[in-house]
């Protein structure tokens, strides 16, 4: 652990060295989410509303995601560039050291400039949380924290899972965009809203829904049954994390240098 | 002429050897196609309000938005100029006895046009299989067709005219790639990337369809679907000349002053 504060001070002061284009990235970051946020309000402007959705629970719903999403990618995006560190090698290097190859990854990069988006989301979510037509009771509270932690999760897993496919693929993971991006922009919506089976899958197979309608269901006062199983819901998507790890491990031993 | 004419013809060669990177492309342009229209769908069979498009007007827009992607997207950046801005080899463009500006449009375009040779006909074939309402739909007619053909082509041309803006602007200051990203995410709404123009209020219509982002693709795909008939398309093929002609012309003005007082990275 404190190796792992150690390399993430060094990361930080390296992006530091350029200091104007650092602000400036953050800044291109900052308004990431206010295009989404305008779409949200004029499809809801136009038609009434999404999926029996209101605004602030749309806008709840995707603020908390990208908050989720912009802390998974400062910390973990080391898994998702991995491919970069096969390439060349570089990971030859980590594994001689006396280390865990996770930390070490996981210390490879640091995208401090993500705090853009993180600012920006984090506006429209409280902004969304003051909207809600809710009593914020300390269940929900900690229920909306949960949520916000499976996002981080989920997503950070899925970057494993990226990572895990290039001691494989060896060469870029273009295909896994589907599986970072897709899951990111389907997950923009309460899932419920594309009335649609393939929602399943991101319940089972990618417990995104654990960090996005189900927690949901349950802060907005929609679940009306079984209301316990959607606070807990967040509790899958934090499990998630454990599969990719396994599956990282079982790569690690199936990893053959490049040689270059 | 020449000179640029087999340059862009050997990129586009050589971008069309990119075909890897093509597939896994489309595969995500078929989520996200495939995304939206649920959602659209969603969004339509719940609505009772009234609707600005036809749902299967919407599906053919959102599929031809995807199928044309690499023709429309604004926010692109070629990061091979990127690099030779960034390591100094630029300098050997620099010395090369052609104009920059129409060697680096040629390439902008070369790598648009292969890039959507290489991707648009699956994705066509695919989105045309689907059944009615949630595929691609026939155009309007004949001539909206042809007009749609072209207007999208002359949109290309827009688009990289703006794509090199962007590229030159990295020659100014190399902290751009910030402001790029904010121009991007923008110019991505203001084009009705992330939702079409015509489900917009009327009023913000107004104000984007004076800039020229919609001109890329919402225009084009509008004329296929019959959302603007043929007789009324004049005038924006007209504002596409307009624009185009403004951007290349702010380009190269912004390059040759660029030029006189260009200072090399590293070397």
């Amino acid at each position: 652990m404190k190796l792992y504060f150690k390399y993430m001070k060094i990361l930080m002061r390296s992006q530091m060295q350029y200091r104007s284009s650092f602000l400036m990235v953050a800044l291109g970051q900052l308004i990431y989410p206010f295009p989404l946020y305008a779409g949200v309000v004029l499809l809801v402007g136009r038609f009434g509303e999404i999926g029996g959705w209101t605004v602030p629970e749309l806008t709840f719903c995707f603020g908390s995601l990208l908050i989720s999403y912009s802390i998974a990618e400062a910390f973990a995006r080391g898994f998702d560039l991995f491919s970069h560190m096969v390439r060349t090698g570089g990971f030859d290097r980590v594994l001689v050291r006396p280390r865990s190859t996770i930390l070490q990854v996981l210390g490879s990069r640091f995208e401090l400039n993500r705090a853009g988006k993180l600012a920006g989301s984090l506006g429209l979510y409280i902004w969304a949380a003051a909207n809600l037509d809710i009593l914020w009771s300390i269940d929900k509270v900690a229920v909306a924290f949960f949520m916000a932690a499976a996002g981080v999760f989920v997503f950070s897993g899925i970057f494993v899972l990226a990572g895990v496919w290039s001691f494989w693929t060896i060469s870029g993971n273009e295909l896994l965009n589907i599986l970072t991006d897709g899951t990111r922009e389907m997950a923009r919506f309460p899932l419920d809203v594309y009335k649609s089976k393939i929602i399943l899958l991101f319940v089972f197979v990618v417990p995104i829904a654990s960090a996005n309608f189900l927690p949901l269901l349950y802060i907005t006062g929609k679940a009306l049954e079984n209301r316990l199983l959607y606070a807990f819901s967040p509790l899958l998507g934090l499990l998630f994390i454990f599969p990719c790890l396994l599956l990282w491990k079982t790569g690690v031993r199936h990893y053959k240098s490049t040689g270059s | 002429m020449k000179a640029y004419l087999s340059f862009f013809r050997i990129r586009f060669l050589n971008n069309l050897q990119y075909k890897v990177a093509a597939w896994a492309g489309m595969a995500t342009q078929f989520v996200w196609g495939g995304m939206y229209i649920l959602l659209y769908s969603a969004i339509y069979s719940f609505s009772s309000s009234p609707k600005p498009m036809e749902l299967d007007q919407l599906t053919t827009y959102v599929w031809l938005q995807q199928a044309f992607l690499a023709l429309i997207m604004l926010w692109y950046r070629d990061s091979g100029l990127f690099d030779l801005i960034l390591s100094g080899d630029v300098a050997y463009e620099l010395v090369r006895p052609v104009n920059l500006y129409p060697m680096w449009y040629a390439r902008l375009l070369s790598q648009r046009l292969a890039g959507v040779l290489l991707r648009f006909a699956p994705i066509i074939i695919v989105s045309i299989l689907l059944p009615f309402p949630y595929g691609l739909s026939a155009p309007a007619s004949l001539p909206s067709f042809m007009l749609f053909l072209g207007t999208l082509l002359n949109g290309t041309l827009l688009t990289v005219a703006y794509s090199m803006l962007i590229s030159i602007s990295m020659f100014r200051t190399l902290s751009a790639v910030g402001s790029l990203t904010l121009f991007g995410i923008l110019s991505e709404f203001l084009a009705g990337m992330v939702i079409p123009l015509p489900l917009m209020p009327e009023s913000l219509q107004k104000i984007l369809m004076v800039l020229p982002f919609w001109l890329t693709g919402d225009f084009p795909f509008r004329i296929y679907t019959g959302h603007i008939p043929v007789q009324e398309a004049l005038g924006g093929i007209m504002l596409q000349f307009l624009w185009t002609a403004v951007l290349i012309t702010a380009g190269v003005l912004w390059l040759r002053s660029i030029k006189k007082k260009i200072v090399l990275q590293g070397g």
